[in-house]
């Protein structure tokens, strides 16, 4: 099943270069929403929300005074609620067009993805799933939605956000409400939370924005999905509350991301800036640059209701009250999390893949002190390039790649788009490193690592773009058996995403790919490498190497150095430290395992494997 | 005093043989004459039966053979395309309906240009030649017992009211049909048949009324055995009427409409009336569990038998004495209530009787949106005020019966005109794509029908509904008695449907509505139908812990190979969706052949186990073999 449509990309920027913005913010607006329903005022559905049944119960097992929850409740409600205003919506689509006029070449949508949405929302609740790569994000679908006349979405936000002063109200007045990070045990945030979102997706009063993935990813790859936002979203259609669900997932894709530098310093254990609109307005230097086309991509609508047939038995909802709290079932729980990596690898399926990100991928292979100090030559990238595009078609990748350009402009100006990253000198590509700031004494070694390596995790994050259309056929190469890429999927599967349960399928899908461009070919009984083609081998093979040395680093780590009882917060920078030595003693060629991204990764794939055990303080 | 009573009880008395029974002629009884003696002597002292039958052996001779009701009753479009409903029976009888034919045609896409005409007459070559057990009809012979192998007979007792056994019957297609059909005329006439049937190894079916929807009556094709079909209906007295108890003891091969009128006759009544009450028996009731549309003021089947006679292969059961209630361990009565036939045949049943109410008043309520109309039916029940009859209808079933106002009527006059005028000039709030209309029936003493009147309209007013007036309601439950002919309207149009109920806990009344219409327009879509399918339903019971809800969907099945199995699918489907919404496999209808794969997961494993024991110990050689519920 194609759940992409790759047919008309259209670039809604061109129409708001030559017409008045305030002309488009003030358009006239009427989309025509669910079941001709009118959208349910703040008031009515937080009133909805503290007066349901299933808070009730949930304040009976809290013990504590019935008019004291109530009070809590309503101060979390207040925190948390989006209060939807037309008006802001204008104000936000004027400052929308002017910002994104000016950072973006274009941003192109695909048209039948949009019809069809328009077409789902007044069938079903929609739930939108769009991945997280940049804050730029965070308005955008809206803003196309509020274009084309579709019901605007409320969003799921990160509380931080809220905080700012102003931008916070405008993003409430928006459409977005607010979560707590890290609520742990908070029962009785859980269940207003949980309310809240299943009161939305029951009325129907709005689509239902949200990030699968839970957060922006640092990397650019995708995230393992988070499950709890899936579970509430989909727990009225488990309860027969509605008669179906609709999922519409959406793929963002950035030919170069704004946060790129500071998304790379983070995963070197530098802190992020905190969310505040001081710093919003610092960031406006970002403004000045170029960061060429962004697409959206919306999916084909998923009904929720043939995703999960035979999956479920909606009975088990028959025997209690449907509202009274109650942990998911197994089945459910497998059912929500078999969903919600669908989703993401169906946003990676549909994102498009940049000339760059592919050139990134082939950077990569090429020593760091090539990259940093004799440079790699142009004509040898470029050809690479272009073998690797072929490859990547091959893989069933969807490519950004103009076709009225000649290839070679193609690249050279994709180099120049990035040049913050490399910089074309003389035939030769050199990686470019942050400025030296002015010092009396010379940078120790260890800094010196630190400056590459955020080089080299940017670079790592375009090719993480791509990494996806690779991964399978990564985990078969060269003569594994299935026993093999069975242990490799198991260990990597929180750095990449499968779905649970479907490992035959992924290693089927890697052989027939692999077969397809000659890889290997397959007889009944074996997998034979042909020689002929050992150069997709070993370009996988390098592909993943990054990773296979970083988590070994890591495990090393562990094994010899961690001791028995460890912190995260001890062990992260600890082997920083150790990679940073291997790497100075020539012993580590990836820098890659300096990214605290890729040791968490680690770190969860081994408590998955009941190696490690999280002990709660 | 009493005389006035009395005098109010015969107006009543006949105010309600016009309302019911008095609008279905009942013919001259051409059987009277082979009454067994014996049976005779036993009633004649305290039968207070006259001798006109509804039912007589031949059921074809008044009774369409391959649709519902009376031969002479039927919808049909006449040259002018206008629909016109036949006969003299109801009183619709003799009307033309203007406002059907572009209902019918908008809704269904059908025209009725497009005719699927069923075959006149049934072909004897068609019916497979009786496999007969020799022994068994020379003794059965010899009793005395009227008996049968007449093709006409037994295809008329091999089926049901299921789309699909109407629709083979159309096609002039016949399966397995029963080789005999026997008619008992009292207890002892079936306690010989079904010693004989022991002794020889056949299998027995009883056959009620014959509206079964359930695939109840079909003869299993696997059955080898000799298939005897024990029809009931001649078995109609009522023995005696004890009226220090409130209770009559009646024979049960009685329909429900004559049972009324009998009863009636001596100022009661029993309150008692199912939607299929022209035609279905006693027996029947008590065998499926049945449920009855003033089940609020009577109760249903289970709150009304006192007293139940049932001949197995092992004997006779029934209780050692008429007491109201006992703790004497499990109730033998649910064990023969719901049985489906699968144990034996019910005879005799005491039932309770009431006086007949003095005073009878319709109404209806138009509520702005199914919503509000659920709220209020929630409503009524958790005060415990439902009248004899609160229905519901979505707003599907509001046009349908806007489409089958008569032309000219005194009684049918204009339920949607005047509601139209009514909510477009003084409350247009109202949306007539949304709004939805309940239907109420109030019973009892004059004084306390109105107050109790007063009571349901006041909460209806707080959920925004609006008093609609009494006729409309009249007609609402008028509409009742001829649904069933125009099904077989629809399938002299290429347009099929049926309905079907569950019942279900209040807090899922509206997600289960929803979601089983959609289910439906959805499976249609899937399979193929290539116009949006009728789909509708209406809340007909209210209890305290939930409601019955009915479903109707039809569609019209122009281009389709295989329409009955499409059908089937959908409703396989619905049931599905049913159960998943929470809903019961059956309210009323029951289980039969057509929803046994449900039963384990409706019962658990351990009850299957239980019904599945006394099934062997009652019937070790399953005589009683029509394969029903278990």
């Amino acid at each position: 099943m194609k759940m992409h449509l790759f047919f008309t990309f259209v670039d809604i920027l061109e129409k708001r270069r030559c017409s008045s913005d305030l002309g488009h913010a003030l358009r006239t607006y009427s989309p025509s929403p669910y079941e001709g329903a009118p959208s349910c005022s703040t008031a009515d559905l937080n009133k909805a929300v503290l007066e349901s049944q299933y808070l009730r119960y949930v304040t009976k097992e809290t013990g504590s005074s019935g008019e004291d929850v109530r009070q809590e409740v309503c101060r979390i409600l207040e925190e948390m609620s989006q209060n939807l205003q037309l008006g802001s919506i204008r104000l936000m689509a004027y400052t929308l067009t002017k910002v994104l006029k000016r950072l973006f070449t274009g941003i192109f949508v695909n048209m039948e993805g949009l019809n069809m949405l328009q077409q789902a929302i007044q069938e079903s609740p929609v739930i939108l799933m769009p991945n997280h790569r940049s804050y730029v994000d965070f308005l955008v679908i809206s803003y196309i939605l509020f274009t084309y006349d579709i019901p605007l979405p409320v969003i799921a936000a990160g509380i931080p956000l809220a905080g700012m002063k102003m931008v916070g109200e405008i993003l409430r007045r928006s459409g977005a409400f607010f979560i707590r990070r890290a609520i742990g045990s908070d029962k009785l945030y859980w269940a207003v939370l949980s309310e809240y979102v299943k009161t939305i997706v029951r009325k129907g009063c709005a689509p239902l924005e949200f990030y699968v993935e839970g957060l922006r990813s640092r990397t650019l790859k995708s995230l393992m999905p988070k499950l709890g936002m899936m579970h509430m979203v989909l727990e009225p259609y488990f309860k027969g509350e509605v008669y179906d669900i609709t999922l519409v997932p959406i793929s963002i894709s950035y030919d170069r991301v704004l946060e790129e530098s500071l998304l790379a310093h983070e995963l070197l254990g530098i802190p992020k800036p905190k969310e505040s609109t001081t710093g919003l307005l610092k960031a406006t230097k970002v403004l000045q640059e170029d960061y060429g086309n962004m697409h959206v991509n919306f999916g084909r609508p998923m009904s929720v209701r043939r995703l999960c047939q035979g999956k479920i038995n909606r009975c088990q909802y028959n025997l209690i009250p449907r509202d009274l709290p109650q942990k998911p079932s197994a089945e459910t729980q497998a059912c929500v999390s078999g969903l919600a990596n669908l989703m993401v690898r169906i946003q990676e399926e549909g994102s498009l893949i940049s000339p760059w990100s592919l050139m990134a991928c082939l950077l990569l292979q090429a020593p760091t002190t090539v990259l940093t100090q004799e440079g790699l030559l142009w004509h040898q990238l470029t050809e690479k390039t272009l073998w690797l595009r072929k490859l990547a078609l091959d893989f069933g990748a969807h490519l950004n790649w103009p076709g009225q350009v000649p290839d070679l402009d193609v690249m050279s100006s994709t180099v120049t788009l990035h040049r913050s990253v490399v910089h074309l000198k003389a035939g030769r590509v050199y990686l470019v490193r942050e400025e030296e700031p002015v010092r009396k004494h010379p940078i120790s070694p260890e800094l010196d690592v630190i400056r590459t390596a955020a080089a080299v995790l940017m670079l790592a994050s375009y090719r993480n773009q791509s990494l996806h259309v690779f991964v399978r056929p990564c985990h078969a190469r060269s003569d594994e058996l299935f026993a093999f890429f069975w242990f490799l999927r198991d260990i990597f599967s929180n750095e990449f995403i499968f779905i649970p349960g479907k490992s035959s399928q992924d290693f089927e899908e890697a052989c027939f790919l692999l077969n397809k461009c000659g890889a290997v070919d397959i007889s009944e009984q074996e997998v034979i490498v042909s020689d002929a083609r050992l150069e997709v081998l070993s370009f996988l093979q390098a592909l993943l190497q990054p990773f296979i040395h970083s988590y070994q680093v890591m495990f090393r780590y562990l094994c010899e150095d961690g001791g028995n009882v460890f912190t995260e917060k001890q062990v992260l920078p600890a082997v920083r430290n150790r990679a940073t030595k291997l790497i100075l003693s020539g012993e580590l060629h990836t820098y890659e395992a300096l990214s605290s991204d890729t040791q968490k990764n680690g770190l969860s794939a081994l408590q998955r494997l009941k190696t490690v055990t999280k002990l709660r303080e | 005093m009493a005389s006035n009573s009395s005098s109010d009880r015969q107006r009543i008395a006949q105010q309600r043989l016009r309302i019911i029974a008095g609008h279905l002629r009942a013919p001259v009884d051409s059987d009277s004459t082979i009454l067994a003696a014996e049976c005779k002597a036993q009633g004649s002292k305290t039968d207070v039966s006259s001798e006109r039958k509804t039912v007589p052996r031949r059921r074809q001779e008044i009774l369409k053979w391959n649709g519902w009701g009376y031969s002479d009753t039927r919808f049909l479009f006449n040259k002018k395309g206008q629909a016109e409903f036949t006969g003299k029976r109801y009183r619709l009888s003799g009307m033309i309906i203007p406002a059907l034919q572009n209902w019918f045609e908008g809704t269904f896409g059908a025209s009725v240009q497009h005719k699927s005409p069923a075959m006149p007459i049934l072909t004897s070559s068609a019916v497979q030649p009786p496999t007969l057990n020799e022994a068994f009809v020379d003794e059965l012979k010899s009793t005395g017992i009227p008996c049968s192998h007449d093709a006409e007979d037994r295809v008329f007792r091999g089926h049901g009211h299921c789309l699909h056994e109407v629709f083979a019957l159309r096609e002039g297609k016949v399966g397995r049909v029963p080789d005999i059909v026997v008619w008992p005329n009292c207890h002892n006439d079936v306690v010989k048949i079904v010693e004989l049937a022991c002794k020889h190894n056949v299998c027995l079916i009883p056959y009620g009324g014959g509206t079964s929807v359930s695939s109840a009556l079909e003869c299993p094709p696997e059955e080898t055995r000799c298939i005897v079909s024990l029809d009931t209906s001649q078995m109609n007295r009522i023995l005696w009427i004890d009226e220090k108890n409130l209770t009559a003891h009646v024979e049960a091969g009685i329909v429900g409409q004559e049972l009324e009128r009998l009863l009636n006759e001596s100022g009661y009544c029993t309150g008692h009336e199912p939607d299929s009450m022209e035609f279905s028996s006693l027996g029947g009731w008590v065998a499926t569990r049945a449920s009855g549309m003033k089940k609020n003021i009577y109760g249903n089947i289970e709150d009304l038998v006192v007293h139940v006679k049932m001949v197995t292969p092992q004997g006779v059961i029934e209780k050692g004495c008429q007491c109201p209630r006992m703790s004497t361990g499990p109730d033998i009565h649910h064990f023969i209530m719901g049985s489906e036939g699968t144990l034996g045949v019910v005879t005799e049943v005491t039932m309770k009787i009431r006086p007949m109410p003095e005073y009878q008043k319709y109404g209806s309520v138009v509520f702005p949106n199914f919503e509000q109309g659920v709220a209020c039916l929630r409503e009524v029940a958790k005060q415990r005020c439902a009248p004899a009859s609160i229905r519901l209808m979505d707003n599907e079933q509001f046009k349908f019966g806007h489409a089958l106002k008569p032309q000219v009527s005194s009684i049918f006059t204009s339920f949607l005109d005047g509601l139209k005028k009514f909510y477009i000039t003084k409350f247009k709030g109202f949306d007539p794509d949304r709004l939805c209309v309940a239907t109420l029936l109030f019973e009892g003493d004059r004084e306390k029908v109105l107050q109790h009147e007063k009571q349901v309209y006041d909460i209806a007013a707080k959920f925004g509904g609006l008093a609609a007036g009494e006729d409309n309601g009249q007609r609402g439950y008028m509409l009742t008695f001829v649904i069933a002919y125009l099904r077989d309207l629809g399938m002299d149009y290429y347009v099929i449907g049926e309905s079907f109920e569950t019942s279900v806990p209040w807090d899922r009344v509206l997600d289960i509505c929803r979601n089983v219409k959609a289910r439906i327009i959805q499976e249609c879509k899937d399979k193929g139908v290539q116009f949006s399918p009728l789909s509708t339903c209406r809340v007909t019971q209210t209890y305290d812990a939930g409601a019955c809800v009915y479903f109707y969907f039809a569609f019209n099945y122009r281009g389709l190979s295989d329409p009955v199995h499409v059908y089937e699918q959908v409703e396989h489907a619905a049931r599905e969706e049913i159960l998943a919404n929470g809903g019961s496999l059956s309210h009323h209808h029951g289980v039969g052949k057509l929803r046994k794969e449900w039963m384990r997961e409706t019962i658990s494993d351990v009850g299957m186990g239980m019904l599945k024991s006394v099934k062997n110990y009652v019937d070790p050689k399953n005589i009683f073999g029509n394969r029903n519920l278990i």
